[in-house]
């Protein structure tokens, strides 16, 4: 009866604090734009430099309903979710046999390190060289920047497995296979959806740097670039800017809130443990 | 490349993951013992071997055999013929690496500041939360027509830029370890009336210490980046305008040797922090062992 009061309690206080960050947060918000639009009007900052701010939110919200624009954005997703699918499957599996076996383990690290230190973005031009501007060359970045994240999450996943419950499968000779699908894969899952959603933020950004950087025929980069090419648009650069730090904003919510719903029973057992 | 984004270390999903993960990434930068030693440098060289053979098979004009791209670099950026400093690396690595340096320097510090007032502070940490959330989201390549328009093509343009892009890790993880301090060592304090500066420097920033390093591992990371990036565009000099200018005029060689260069600045660059980071947080292991 105390334990529930109690969490009552928590939740309404929970509530009413949670109201009051988003009344902050609304203010905050709102203190920046007037500022930034302050900066420009007055002269501060030239409008050259700096639109107005009102005006940049007004084209901002065109952009949401703007067909042409919205293809450009769905060329980015598109290349990013394939190159994470890419290398979610080359990594899991990877980071699952490499996390098993000690001594493989020992020799695949010493390749790892020195692949992993080499930026993405260094390898733009050689991407650009094999692959074009095209989306391959996009995809290509984005499995190679991608597979890390995950597959180091992956390792420590499985390292993460209850050794009792190794233990158990191994005295009653479970074939190595279910243990796989029954031990291994349950038990690193929660992990290896933290890979994947840091993997994800990873492959957003990387795919508009390579548009931007390889002046791509399509995307949410390649038309920044072209915006900002002519001189003139300038208020639709920092649209298109604000609109794909939204977009980061809202696929990195989505695939938080995901990975809470999935492993709500990990967060409990832990919780409980 | 351990994040771009720099949600890595301190937005793990589940309790204890963060500290986990330090454990293993130490792990696995150094070696245990002469065996797992021996292992790996065997392995690296058997790697070495079968690329420049496999090269030397292929003979794509993209991909040179490693042993000569390795020698390009050396002869561009290894100090020669009694000079210590080779004209490529005055051009290219220094001016690069000072941008960087400074960007990183000015970001961490800003987020230090900023991540200790908003750790103190709910109330501040509520006004600004969306603006952070938000900032942090934009892929900072998507930055570099604004920044272009607003700061110019100098080096400003490209030192403000890794700061701003590379800032987020540290400043996040300032305020986690802000928060995380010791609720009972704060207001101990209080009621000896120890001054705020005093507080600040003896209880506040020792406690968020080792977040803050972990933010700064991450930062550096995105810092490499980041000057990579400033200087594929609008740029005549550093080694991110190096690589892009050997791959428009199809110098394959001078192409590879530069991302060689990168992978090499990369690793030196985690173990050096790696180093400093087990010097200046050696105090911090012992004392909360004895507390623990």
């Amino acid at each position: 009866m105390s334990a529930i009061t109690s969490r009552m309690v928590r939740k309404q206080s929970g509530r009413r604090r949670a109201g009051g960050r988003v009344g902050r947060g609304i203010v905050g918000v709102a203190v920046a734009v007037l500022a930034a639009q302050l900066l420009s009007v007055s002269g501060a900052i030239s409008p050259t430099s700096l639109p107005p701010m009102f005006e940049v939110l007004g084209s901002t919200g065109h952009l949401f309903v703007d067909p042409s624009f919205l293809r450009e954005v769905l060329a980015t997703i598109q290349a990013a979710v394939t190159g994470l699918a890419i290398a979610t499957a080359i990594a899991v599996p990877a980071g699952l046999v490499l996390g098993s076996f000690r001594l493989l383990n020992q020799a695949a690290s010493a390749v790892v390190e020195f692949l992993r230190p080499i930026p993405s973005v260094a390898l733009i031009p050689l991407a650009i060289l094999l692959f074009g501007q095209g989306a391959q060359m996009k995809v290509s970045l984005v499995v190679y920047a991608s597979v890390w994240p995950i597959f180091f999450n992956t390792i420590y996943g499985v390292r993460d497995v209850e050794p009792l419950a190794k233990e158990t499968a191994r005295i009653f000779r479970i074939p190595p296979l279910r243990v796989l699908t029954h031990v291994l894969l349950p038990s690193a899952a929660p992990f290896v959806a933290t890979g994947i959603r840091v993997a994800a933020a990873i492959a957003l950004i990387v795919t508009i740097s390579a548009e931007l950087l390889a002046g791509s025929a399509d995307g949410l980069g390649a038309w920044i670039l072209r915006m900002s090419s002519g001189g003139a648009n300038l208020a639709l650069v920092y649209a298109g800017t604000i609109f794909a730090g939204l977009l980061g904003l809202v696929v990195n919510w989505l695939l938080v809130r995901g990975e809470q719903r999935l492993f709500r029973w990990r967060r409990e057992g832990v919780g409980a443990a | 490349m351990s994040t771009v984004s720099g949600r890595t270390d301190s937005k793990a999903a589940l309790p204890g993951a963060a500290t986990r993960r330090s454990g293993p990434m130490l792990r696995w930068l150094g070696t245990r013992g002469p065996r797992e030693f021996v292992l790996r440098w065997v392995v690296l060289f058997a790697l070495f071997i079968g690329w420049e053979l496999a090269a030397k098979a292929a003979e794509s004009p993209y991909f040179p055999p490693p042993s000569e791209f390795a020698a390009r670099a050396a002869e561009l950026w290894l100090p020669a013929d009694g000079t210590w400093l080779t004209e490529a690396t005055a051009n290219d690595v220094l001016p690069s690496l000072a941008r960087m340096f400074g960007g990183l320097a000015l970001g961490s510090l800003v987020a230090v500041v900023l991540g200790v007032a908003i750790g103190l502070s709910r109330r501040l940490g509520d006004y600004v939360d969306p603006l952070i959330q938000f900032s942090r989201a934009i892929p900072p390549p998507a930055l570099i027509p604004i920044f272009l328009v607003l700061f110019d093509r100098g080096a400003l343009m490209r030192v403000l830029l890794i700061a701003f892009g590379a800032m987020w890790p540290v400043l996040l993880n300032t305020i986690e370890g802000v928060r995380s301090v010791d609720v009972i060592k704060y207001e101990t304090a209080s009621i000896f009336r120890i001054g705020f500066a005093d507080k600040l420097v003896r209880i506040v920033l020792p406690g968020a210490a080792q977040k803050v390093f972990a933010g700064l591992r991450t930062s550096l990371a995105l810092g490499l980046i980041l000057m990579v990036i400033s200087e594929m565009v609008a740029s005549t000099g550093g080694i991110g305008f190096h690589i892009v200018q050997a791959q428009r005029s199809f110098q394959i060689l001078d192409m590879w040797a530069g991302i060689l260069l990168l992978g090499v600045l990369g690793y030196l660059l985690n173990l050096v922090l790696t180093v400093v980071e087990r010097r200046v947080l050696a105090w911090h292991r012992t004392t909360n062992r004895e507390i623990a």
